[in-house]
């Protein structure tokens, strides 16, 4: 690829990792963000790497991709120099595991079912007894009625991860510019030759829209719109505690919900520690825009889902709580890809809740793209010629009747 | 003809702003609902010993204790008035766009401060005052970390509120007015006071002060107090110094020592003049920190206020501090006009939150708010009313010129991260040390505020940033520029000051429903009763 000139539009975690991958196989790449790197979307996650919530299928590929690349893609970085060194620290890696608990015993044949059909799809999906999952897990409610171990299931800390691989694509000759904001594009010849920006002009031989939520908006300004829009979710910390959560764990109806595509607030409960001893306790869903406004009774309604979880954390204090907008398309599915309609511009977005864990996944599969090479996982259902991204209103009108 | 329902004012803060303005509103005709974390109004400047401790001499214990004893019998005592104690506001919630009025408060009720047994309530008011007072600000030092190293703030509560010394063998340093009665109150309880040291050089103090000194007359009360604690210290033989910190402290696992140094103006150490002294306590203080988190999560805007520039400098020192771009911040206060209205509709804000001026300066804020929010900020037909509310805003003008006056005489100076070695610790929650917050401004990819934060955990553990969190941000100014970080659509711009979760609330105190406070005038446990 060298040569090349690569333009990341977004400087979160998946724009990180896009450029990383581009600059490492010799593109001159420039990343462009209108506020700081990582300080939007990425920030405001739990970090989650997880194979345990998808269904076999295209997105349940890129991230068993993801989940094999993530070790190694750290090890690199820390490698590469003292500053990558830090930042892979930073990233707190932590292959702790994921247990599904159900409460229920629609729950638990439904969890039973899906587990099967994950594990056809070559996912580590084992089945706890009652005292195996005790023993993993001591102070999980006694009123489970089901629960699956995933051993693949890892967690990082979403900015430190971040940092590292936008470190190691600046270490491998990437330029970042931040505070810089996209106006409008430059199409000559029917293609995307450059973006006008706050600072003046950008030309390049390929754009990548990574600006997460607001790549929807984006898109708009280089005359080819996307369908994706934000999703908030909002996260609750407790003050540091002695070891209580030892895998990351959430009920069985958490899938459900990342699957749905509902406008009302959707609440499950999704609970594990961070190295500080702090534990994250998720999650919400709310279609709302880009509203930041603190919902107590959101964060009632998680916090009460937790406790029947942990029925023991009931006295432990919340110390805090942010919410992040995630970038979420109708079908569920990310937009990895070239745009029919403009040539020169590539989509990398549309991940919702999963864009920390699928975002290595992601650029090694852009790299492909753009390279014209066979791509690692079959890539055609993140297509960006597909009715929930090219016309989403209508495809939800579809999706409702 | 019906009788137009009174306004519904709720008072966030007990303390001298707080009160003042229940006082105001109830007077103004409002039904007030007065809210504190603490069992007794008051707030940290009329801290009172709990009863039960029979405090033999509190007119001696305190300035101003009588009025204030007065209006506190008079607002708690009031029909129109429920006064909540031991009630924390965790949270407020900002009404969808087209609807007016403040936002609703989220309530603990009832219980110490993170204790269990709390309910969580809603309330919902006409009009919102917040007097939430500030802490004080610490900067840190190596060996700050160590037990023995206590804000001034908590060792005039201890000292104060329970009569307990801190320590035997203290010294008091940092900058500012409040050295003096802390001071005072050790060794009213006890304590040994070795020295009072004042980073500010005499030169920087008095030229602070001086300016224009007719303005002081109307803060002679103000003068009088602390002439009145200067004559304690002397009376004890308590040197007090100026141009002079801590800027060490050291011990194996408390502090033993204290290394004190001379100061040049700009708060950069003197080379030779380093001393040790034997101390088992240090009190510091280098100023307030306003408590903004409540006036953020109310949408209100802030200003941040420049910093008058340290040393030699001439009439412009704010203005010089700007062109130079190096002397920081003085940090920043609630944005208030004239009828100390917000810029949030039916939002008021008195006291310290508006700007550090004392106690005088907070009561006629809070006065003023009080009558605002209450009537909307309309002129009194009576002529005696209004009469007194002119007198009101010329005592706050006045407090607010001895605060700008205050933050020129008592400066924080520049110059002070050169105490700093790389292993000091700055967040001394998560024990972030000052070499790792350097080295993660200076990576080009992890830069931003929250990014920074995230990676090096300055400002995440229980204090949630109280203490460390404009430090941390005044570090990244000088290592990054000025230039402010702009967030994305729909996210909040970074500020230290940022906790919408206000207070620490219990994971089943939040799972449980919550129950509208509906008539401000009951209890909540008479409503649960009833």
């Amino acid at each position: 690829m060298n040569g090349t000139r690569a333009v990341v539009l977004g400087a979160g975690i998946i724009g990180a990792a896009c450029a990383r991958e581009l600059a490492l196989a010799g593109a001159a790449v420039t990343v462009v963000d209108r506020g700081g790197p990582a300080a939007a979307t990425t920030s405001h996650g739990e970090g989650n790497v997880l194979v345990s919530d998808k269904g076999p299928g295209p997105e349940l590929a890129l991230a068993q991709l993801s989940r094999e690349l993530w070790p190694t893609v750290l090890t690199q970085v820390a490698e590469r120099s003292a500053e990558g060194h830090r930042a892979a620290q930073a990233a707190e890696w932590d292959p702790k595991g994921g247990i599904v608990v159900a409460t229920t015993s629609a729950g638990a044949h439904a969890l039973a079912r899906f587990a099967d059909s994950q594990r056809s799809a070559g996912v580590r999906a084992e089945p706890l007894a009652p005292e195996a999952l005790r023993e993993a897990e001591p102070y999980v409610t006694r009123e489970h009625t089901a629960a699956v171990h995933y051993g693949e299931d890892a967690q990082v800390q979403p900015a430190g991860a971040a940092t590292a691989l936008l470190t190691d694509a600046l270490a491998a000759g990437a330029a970042l510019r931040g505070g810089e904001e996209v106006c409008s594009g430059v199409v000559r010849g029917g293609r995307l030759t450059g973006v006008r920006t706050t600072h003046g002009l950008l030309e390049a031989d390929l754009f990548v829209n990574a600006a997460g939520p607001w790549s929807g908006a984006l898109a708009a300004r280089l005359g080819a719109p996307v369908g994706v829009e934000p999703r908030r979710g909002d996260v609750l910390v407790t003050t540091p505690q002695p070891p209580t959560v030892f895998h990351k764990v959430y009920d069985a109806d958490y899938v459900g919900s990342v699957g749905s595509g509902e406008e009302e607030s959707q609440t499950s409960a999704v609970v594990e520690s961070t190295r500080a001893g702090s534990l994250l306790i998720g999650s919400s869903r709310r279609r709302v825009g880009f509203d930041d406004r603190l919902r107590p009774e959101v964060l009632s309604a998680v916090a009460a889902k937790a406790l029947r979880l942990f029925p023991s954390l009931a006295r432990v204090p919340v110390m805090r709580a942010y919410g992040g907008f995630r970038p979420y398309v109708a079908d569920h599915l990310p937009v990895i890809g070239a745009d029919p309609r403009l040539p020169g511009l590539w989509h990398a977005s549309g991940h919702e809740g999963a864009g920390i864990g699928l975002s290595v996944g992601t650029g090694r599969l852009l790299l492909h793209l753009v390279r014209g090479e066979p791509p690692p996982v079959d890539a055609a259902a993140f297509r960006v010629d597909r009715p929930a991204v090219l016309r989403p209103r209508q495809y939800q009108q579809q999706e409702t009747t | 003809m019906t009788v137009p329902a009174a306004r519904r004012v709720a008072v966030v803060g007990a303390g001298p702003a707080g009160l003042s303005a229940a006082h105001a509103a109830l007077a103004a005709g409002a039904r007030v609902t007065l809210i504190d974390a603490a069992e007794e109004p008051g707030g940290q400047y009329h801290r009172t010993v709990p009863e039960t401790y029979g405090p033999q001499r509190p007119v001696r214990l305190q300035h101003g204790w009588r009025a204030f004893e007065r209006r506190r019998r008079r607002v708690l005592a009031h029909p129109r008035c429920t006064w909540l104690p031991r009630t924390s506001v965790w949270a407020l919630e900002q009404p969808q766009p087209e609807h007016e009025g403040p936002p609703r408060l989220h309530l603990l009720c009832a219980g110490p401060a993170d204790g269990a047994g709390r309910t969580r309530h809603t309330l919902d008011v006409d009009a919102l005052v917040l007097a939430v007072g500030a802490h004080d600000r610490v900067l840190p030092f190596p060996g700050w970390q160590l037990p023995g190293v206590c804000t001034a703030g908590a060792a005039q509560a201890l000292a104060k509120g329970e009569r307990v010394a801190v320590g035997e063998r203290v010294v008091v340093a940092g900058s500012g007015p409040f050295l003096l009665p802390v001071a005072a109150s050790l060794l009213d309880v006890g304590s040994r006071v070795l020295e009072v040291l004042e980073a500010n050089t005499a030169a920087t103090t008095a030229r602070g002060w001086g300016r224009r000194p007719w303005e002081l007359a109307a803060q002679a009360g103000k003068a009088v107090e602390l002439a009145g604690h200067a004559a304690v210290l002397a009376r004890h033989r308590v040197p007090y110094r100026t141009g002079r910190a801590v800027v060490e402290a050291r011990g194996d696992g408390r502090v033993e020592e204290v290394v004190t140094a001379r100061l040049r103006a700009d708060w950069s150490v003197l080379d030779g003049t380093r001393r040790t002294l034997a101390v088992d306590t240090v009190c510091v203080s280098h100023g307030f920190s306003p408590q903004l988190e409540l006036p953020l999560a109310a949408g209100c805007a802030l200003d941040e206020r420049p910093a008058p520039r340290c040393g030699p400098a001439g009439d412009g020192g704010a203005d010089d501090a700007r062109k130079s771009g190096r002397s920081g911040s003085l940090g920043a206060f609630v944005r208030v006009d004239e009828q100390q209205r917000t810029s949030v509709p039916w939002v008021f804000a008195a006291g310290e939150i508006t700007g550090i001026a004392g106690a005088p300066s907070a009561r006629a804020e809070g006065a003023v708010a009080g009558w605002s929010a209450a009537t909307g900020g309309s002129t009194p037909r009576d002529p005696g009313r209004r009469r007194a509310l002119r007198a009101l805003r010329r005592s706050r003008d006045q407090g607010r010129a001895f605060a700008e006056r205050l933050a020129r005489a008592h400066p924080i100076g520049a110059a002070w991260p050169g105490w700093l070695r790389p292993q000091t610790v700055v967040c001394r929650c998560e024990e972030t040390d000052y070499g790792s917050l350097c080295a993660a401004f200076a990576t080009e990819a992890g830069s931003a505020s929250r990014v920074a934060k995230l990676n090096t955990r300055a400002g995440l553990g229980p204090c949630q940033g109280r203490i460390c969190g404009p430090t941390v941000a005044e570090l990244r100014r000088r290592f990054l520029g000025d230039a402010p970080e702009r967030p994305a659509e729909g996210l909040p711009r970074a500020d230290p000051h940022r906790r919408p979760i206000a207070q620490p609330v219990r994971l089943g105190e939040l799972a449980a429903p919550s129950a509208p406070l509906t008539d401000p005038g009951r209890r909540p446990e008479e409503e649960s009763s009833s």
